[in-house]
């Protein structure tokens, strides 16, 4: 089973993508383009503008600008009973007055397909769903993850080049949760369609997707894969949203042609040349120095920093035992805080309220960016 | 102590609700004993037993007629108002139009509108239309009185239906009047039942615009009943009365039946 009629170039294409609702701007100048097979997460906080983009390709909305190419033709204007769109709602929108199997002939029966094909259709959904006794039941009869399974079994049964999920599994606790998430990714994958995926979990995004969109207030801030985002965050904004982040603020400072330092008072970090050149900030400008709570050590204040390390003295003010791992919560000299998070191995040293240290990180693990609120 | 102050407290509040309930009801089923007599006179309490009432239904032509005409008008009503009633309630929950308050407030309007005023303004119209005295012009009067409760009825569902089933069903590939007949209509059949049963009853003992309506050739039920009455009491009129309150009484248990959520069922 795989997409019907998929042409060449990109399954999906937004350009300049608008929405005025009154003079509420909920989306704005997005632009997209999804290739065949692409798994593509629209991440961002409620309110910025995903689901509104969803909903305009599904045609249920009408944009005040732009144009939506779907499979190489202009779907602008094209009711959503003409998109050949498949799409799964977060509260699966399953029809209560017809059984499982009756959802999912339902697309068939509208495009004329014949009631053998239907039959054949139908018997290979229900099994890449894994729910090949249940054809019978009522919607009412099943738990949340297997309604889940026949919405999706539903939106791609008529093999769909595109496939639309708008939070599918945010009504669904944790643990099944990760199991459909993992069935969505093989579904997907086995089908070869593309899937553009509406969350505001970034775990369940860097999990799923091939690439992520971070939506904040309508735009696109920034557009990569799971890796880019959390490595190299282009703004605060994806620094804070995309795992725990620590930011130091404080002023850039130019140190000769390529390297610089982020200064605050009475300490100052150093910053890799690459870091440098891609925030390219002037030197005395507001900066924010980004830092996985993962890459810090922490030293006795007595110990040498190593070689090509940024590193700055604290108190430690917190202490939390996380089983696998231990967090600890620091305050600089200035008053900012620092989370470091270590993994436990058994011989490490274990510090206590109070102490004061030294915390140091690899220059190059250090993400320099402007701070607005500077 | 609270207990034995709340022994008596209880017995009253019982016994009053139980006169209440004897209040409501006794005029009512009163009728019902009285219809049996054997007497010539409509009277209570009632002597004897005897079915020659509801004999004299079937076999008097006055009232076999009057009662084939209520049905008939009151059939009509049902389906007229209740896919009007359907319609307007899909308008008003659907649809993007200007003055979609006042449109909602006009259809409504009959049910504030005293019945007389009413029953008067349609007389004066409908002997102008030429429709005054006929079945046709029963049915539009009785269609006007019954369609706020369809749209009332309808309306209610209508809000209660998620609205993304129709936004997926077009999604899936049904055009507006796929999604209508497939999954729209469906989900809201208990209200448009019970809206089309509350269209029912309210033609078929609906008296009062009737009269200005009927005519002596073209009478329904509750009009003979109403002339009965002022000239001769005879207990066939008790009869009728029973069975009009057997129709009514089947229809609202039907009615608490198709009422009850999906989940109960």
């Amino acid at each position: 089973m795989s997409a019907e009629g998929a042409h060449e170039g990109p399954a999906l294409v937004l350009r300049n993508l608008r929405k005025l609702f009154g003079s509420v701007v909920a989306t704005d100048d997005v632009d997209l383009e999804v290739p065949h097979g692409e798994f593509l997460t629209l991440l961002g906080p409620s309110g910025s503008g995903k689901t509104t983009t969803l909903r305009m390709i599904a045609g249920f909305t009408t944009p005040s600008g732009c144009t939506i190419e779907i499979d190489g033709s202009d779907m602008t204007r094209v009711p959503p009973h003409r998109r050949n769109v498949g799409m799964v709602f977060q509260n699966y929108a399953l029809f209560p007055h017809m059984t499982a199997s009756e959802n999912i002939a339902f697309p068939l029966q509208m495009r004329g397909v014949s009631r053998g094909t239907i039959r054949k259709r139908l018997d290979e959904v229900l099994r890449l769903v894994k729910l090949e006794d249940f054809g019978n039941r009522y919607p009412r009869e099943l738990s949340g993850g297997q309604q889940q399974r026949i919405a999706l079994a539903r939106a791609v049964v008529f093999r769909p080049c595109l496939l639309l999920m708008d939070e599918p599994l945010g009504a669904l606790d944790r643990k099944l949760r990760e199991a459909l998430q993992l069935e969505i990714m093989r579904v997907g994958r086995d089908l070869g369609a593309s899937i553009l995926y509406v969350t505001h979990d970034q775990e369940e995004a860097l999990l799923m997707s091939d690439r992520i969109a971070i939506f904040n207030k309508g735009r696109i801030e920034q557009l990569g894969s799971g890796e880019d985002l959390y490595d190299r965050p282009a703004s605060l904004f994806v620094a804070e949203f995309i795992g725990e982040s620590n930011i130091i603020r404080g002023r850039f400072e130019r140190d000769g042609r390529a390297a610089g330092w982020v200064v605050g008072t009475p300490w100052r970090c150093q910053v890799g040349p690459d870091s440098v050149q891609r925030a390219d900030l002037d030197g005395g400008a507001a900066a924010a120095l980004v830092v996985r709570p993962h890459l810090i050590r922490i030293l006795a204040l007595t110990d040498d920093a190593p070689m090509h390390a940024s590193v700055v003295d604290g108190t430690i003010d917190e202490v939390l035992y996380l089983g696998a791992d231990r967090k600890y919560g620091l305050r600089l000299a200035d008053g900012q805080h620092v989370t470091v998070r270590e993994q436990r191995q058994g011989n490490e040293r274990v510090w206590a309220r109070g102490d004061a240290v030294r915390v140091t990180w690899a220059v190059d693990d250090g993400v320099l960016l402007a701070d607005p609120a500077g | 102590m609270s207990d034995s102050w709340r022994q008596p407290r209880r017995i009253l509040m019982a016994g009053l609700g139980l006169l209440t309930v004897l209040y409501l009801l006794a005029p009512t089923l009163v009728i019902v004993p009285m219809s049996f007599t054997e007497s010539r006179i409509l009277s209570f309490p009632p002597q004897g037993f005897s079915l020659e009432w509801y004999e004299r239904i079937a076999t008097d032509r006055q009232w076999s007629s009057a009662f084939v005409n209520s049905a008939q008008v009151a059939v009509l009503t049902t389906i007229t108002s209740t896919v009007l009633g359907t319609l307007a309630a899909l308008a008003l929950a659907r649809g993007r139009f200007p003055g979609k308050t006042a449109v909602n407030g006009l259809i409504l309007a009959p049910l504030i509108v005293p019945i007389v005023i009413v029953g008067i303004g349609m007389f004066s119209l409908y002997v102008r239309w030429r429709i005054g005295g006929s079945l046709v012009g029963l049915v539009l009067a009785h269609t006007a009185l019954a369609v706020p409760f369809v749209v009332v009825s309808v309306s209610a569902s209508l809000r209660s239906m998620d609205r993304n089933l129709e936004l997926a069903a077009a999604n899936l590939g049904a055009n507006p009047r796929q999604t209508f007949r497939r999954v729209t209509l469906p989900i809201i059949l208990p209200g448009v039942i019970a809206g089309a049963i509350f269209a029912f009853i309210t033609s078929w003992d609906e008296v009062v615009v009737a009269i200005f309506l009927t005519s002596a050739r073209f009478r329904t039920l509750p009009v003979e009943m109403w002339e009965q009455v002022r000239q001769a009491v005879d207990p066939t009129v008790a009869a009728v009365a029973t069975t009009l309150l057997v129709v009514t009484t089947v229809l609202l248990l039907i009615l608490l039946v198709v009422r009850r959520p999906v989940a109960a069922r």
